[in-house]
């Protein structure tokens, strides 16, 4: 009894109609052991991009509200990352009315027209089956372009954004059920044998009509983030060290081999 | 109280009339506290405190002997069981009605001596003979065991034939050890003797006294460094005990081979403290301590449940630049400048994170490299001049 009562506490939006004594039981078995069921070198992660978009309003510019930005925290493929998170706390600069602003559905963002850069924290609070633990990001907000010089245009924003990936290093089993083949993350390979119980129903009727976030309004904006340059230049880069050990690594034995003869040919 | 004491006997004055008054009201509180039948200086050589256990029954300190005992002192001779000659001792005896005391002298219960064997020339020919030793010495040896009681030091000290402490005692030990074996109805029953149970061993003999006379001899300045030495492996313990806990028993290899190689390096500086086995050393041991870095980084970022790829990198990272020093650090950075790679990564993906940090790694080994190409190359230029030095005039 009490077993099904601490279930009901802990997944309350996974809560399915039918009692099927096998799902109870399973869910029972879980929640029993749900901190101890993470399994080792299995980690989750989540890749995002988080910055900010601003316009220069040019004609319709003040002193105090020279720019329309927006702040956000988006899956890097522009995929709906809210399978994971719960929402987002944005503390905007205490000039700004309201300055905490919390964000529970996605596009998990802030627009705000004003005249200032400054540091903006996003906390990002998770769903209680994948983490406890909030986690914050910090963005410099920037509304003026690198180059100074250059006139300031409002066709074009100025786009500065982080790419970074949430890892969840043991996630737990339920976490894992949910989230298998969501495209907004990427899933670990499983060890071989190991079976994962089938996914919940998610209880979709108590929330809004989520849009697919790839139409995002100022996805036109967007930066792409690939890894392949990357990895490119840290693959040259590892080959130039490794030849260059190699090479110092025949010197040395050489002049190993150097020595020795110097000494023996003292000893004689 | 000792003030007073101390004042009187100095000649000093006396302190003024109303101290002495509260003096005199206080012996009369401490005297509450003081057990009877103790003097006040012996019970303040305790502290002044009651024992735990009340280990002085105070009825007997004062008890006089029975009335009707009438007790004498007497001079009367004395034979002691600890004497083997005539000697005839006198002392004074306590007479309790005209009866003189009974009993052996009190104190020939302490006469003891070692149970050293004696072989008869039969079992000498038979099991007993050794290269080394003649009949003579071995007779001889068992006769100063007898009379010195197995004091090894005061024996070869006395020995004609000059020979070390650890050869005396080797030749008593398998000598006896030999004839227990020969006597004994069956090796079981000779088993549990302690000489058969724990040979003597000389070699390990001949090497302990020679660590001890190291670890005598070492200098502070080496003392010092042993210490140091010491704390850091013991720091790699306690790094590698907590990460081991941390994960779940995954002992890997790489890091019980990297603590025995700890040891070694321990031992390695305080026995043969040369140079050349110093550079080895320090090469090796910052590896073996970013392996429990390593470790110990990712234990407690698995423990932060949630974290993002740039800050478990940046940790790592510091794991890795944890043994080294500012400038390597700087010129890890400027080597990886050079090359063109980002500091930190643009696109922090799992595989661009895992490869940046070998490189990081590769860099590290080799600059490492780089100062051991370094120091070579300056031995062996100095192993030249020595050369030339010594033969100005070298032919070829």
């Amino acid at each position: 009894m009490t077993n099904s009562s601490s279930s009901s506490k802990k997944q309350a939006q996974d809560q399915p109609e039918t009692s099927e004594p096998t799902l109870k039981s399973l869910k029972a078995k879980m929640t029993k052991s749900d901190e101890k069921k993470k399994l080792k070198d299995i980690e989750i992660s989540v890749p995002i991009v988080y910055g900010n978009v601003a316009f220069w309003l040019g004609k319709k510019a003040s002193e105090y509200q020279s720019h329309k930005w927006a702040v956000y925290v988006r899956g890097a493929t522009n995929e709906d990352i809210s399978v994971v998170v719960k929402k987002v706390v944005f503390q905007l600069h205490s000039s700004f009315n309201n300055p905490t602003r919390v964000v529970e559905e996605p596009p998990f963002e802030v627009s705000e027209s004003g005249w200032g850069e400054f540091e903006i924290a996003m906390t990002l609070h998770f769903h209680s089956d994948v983490c406890d633990k909030p986690l914050s990001l910090y963005h410099h907000l920037k509304l003026y372009p690198e180059d100074e010089s250059g006139p300031l245009t409002m066709k074009k924003p100025v786009v500065v954004e982080s790419y970074d990936e949430i890892v969840f290093p043991d996630p737990s089993e339920s976490f894992l059920a949910r989230v298998q083949n969501h495209p907004a993350l990427t899933f670990p390979r499983l060890p071989s044998g190991y079976n994962l119980p089938a996914p919940m129903q998610v209880d979709d009727t108590g929330k809004k009509k989520r849009g697919d976030t790839k139409d995002h309004s100022l996805g036109q904006w967007f930066m792409s983030f690939s890894e392949a340059d990357e990895l490119l230049q840290l693959a040259a880069a590892r080959q130039q060290v490794q030849a260059h050990i190699a090479k110092l690594r025949r010197q040395i034995s050489l002049l190993e081999g150097q020595n020795q003869t110097i000494k023996t040919g003292t000893d004689l | 109280m000792g003030g007073t004491d101390a004042k009187d006997i100095l000649g000093l004055p006396k302190t003024p009339l109303s101290l002495t008054q509260e003096k005199r009201s206080r012996p009369q509180k401490e005297s509450h506290r003081k057990p009877d039948g103790i003097s006040r200086e012996v019970y303040a050589l305790t502290g002044g405190v009651a024992p735990l256990m009340p280990s002085i029954d105070v009825a007997h300190l004062k008890r006089r002997p029975p009335a009707d005992e009438k007790v004498a002192w007497q001079w009367l001779p004395f034979t002691s069981s600890a004497r083997k000659d005539d000697l005839q001792l006198y002392h004074w005896a306590r007479v309790v009605n005209n009866v003189p005391p009974t009993g052996d002298y009190s104190f020939a219960k302490y006469n003891k001596s070692v149970d050293i064997l004696k072989y008869t020339d039969e079992e000498y020919e038979n099991h007993l003979t050794d290269p080394v030793w003649t009949k003579e010495e071995t007779d001889q040896l068992f006769e100063f065991c007898q009379n010195f009681d197995l004091r090894f030091v005061v024996i070869a000290d006395r020995f004609p034939v000059s020979r070390t402490v650890e050869e005396l005692k080797d030749r008593y030990y398998s000598v006896t050890r030999a004839l227990l074996r020969a006597r004994a109805q069956s090796p079981a029953d000779v088993a549990n003797h302690p000489l058969m149970k724990e040979p003597y061993d000389i070699t390990r003999d001949r090497e302990r006294k020679r660590a001890l006379s190291v670890v005598l001899s070492q200098s502070r300045h080496q003392e010092k460094k042993d210490a140091e030495i010491l704390a850091e492996a013991k720091r790699i313990t306690e790094m590698r005990l907590a990460a081991r806990r941390a994960e779940e028993p995954d002992v890997s290899a790489n890091e019980n081979a990297g603590l025995d190689k700890a040891d070694g390096i321990v031992s390695g500086r305080s026995i043969s403290p040369s140079s050349n086995s110093q550079l080895p050393a320090t090469a090796v041991a910052p590896s073996t301590l970013t392996m429990a870095d390593y470790a110990s980084t990712l234990a407690s970022l698995r423990m932060l449940h949630v974290y993002l790829r740039t800050y478990g990198l940046e940790q790592m990272v510091q794991a890795a630049s944890s043994a080294v020093g500012l400038r390597t650090i700087k010129r890890v950075e400027q080597t990886l400048q050079d090359l063109g790679v980002n500091l930190k990564p643009k696109v922090p993906t799992k595989t661009v994170c895992d490869e940046h940090l070998e490189l990081r790694k590769e860099i590290l080994t080799l600059l490492n490299l780089q100062k051991q190409l370094q120091y070579k190359e300056s031995e062996g230029s100095s192993h030249r001049e020595g050369l030339y030095a010594a033969m100005p005039d070298t032919p070829k």
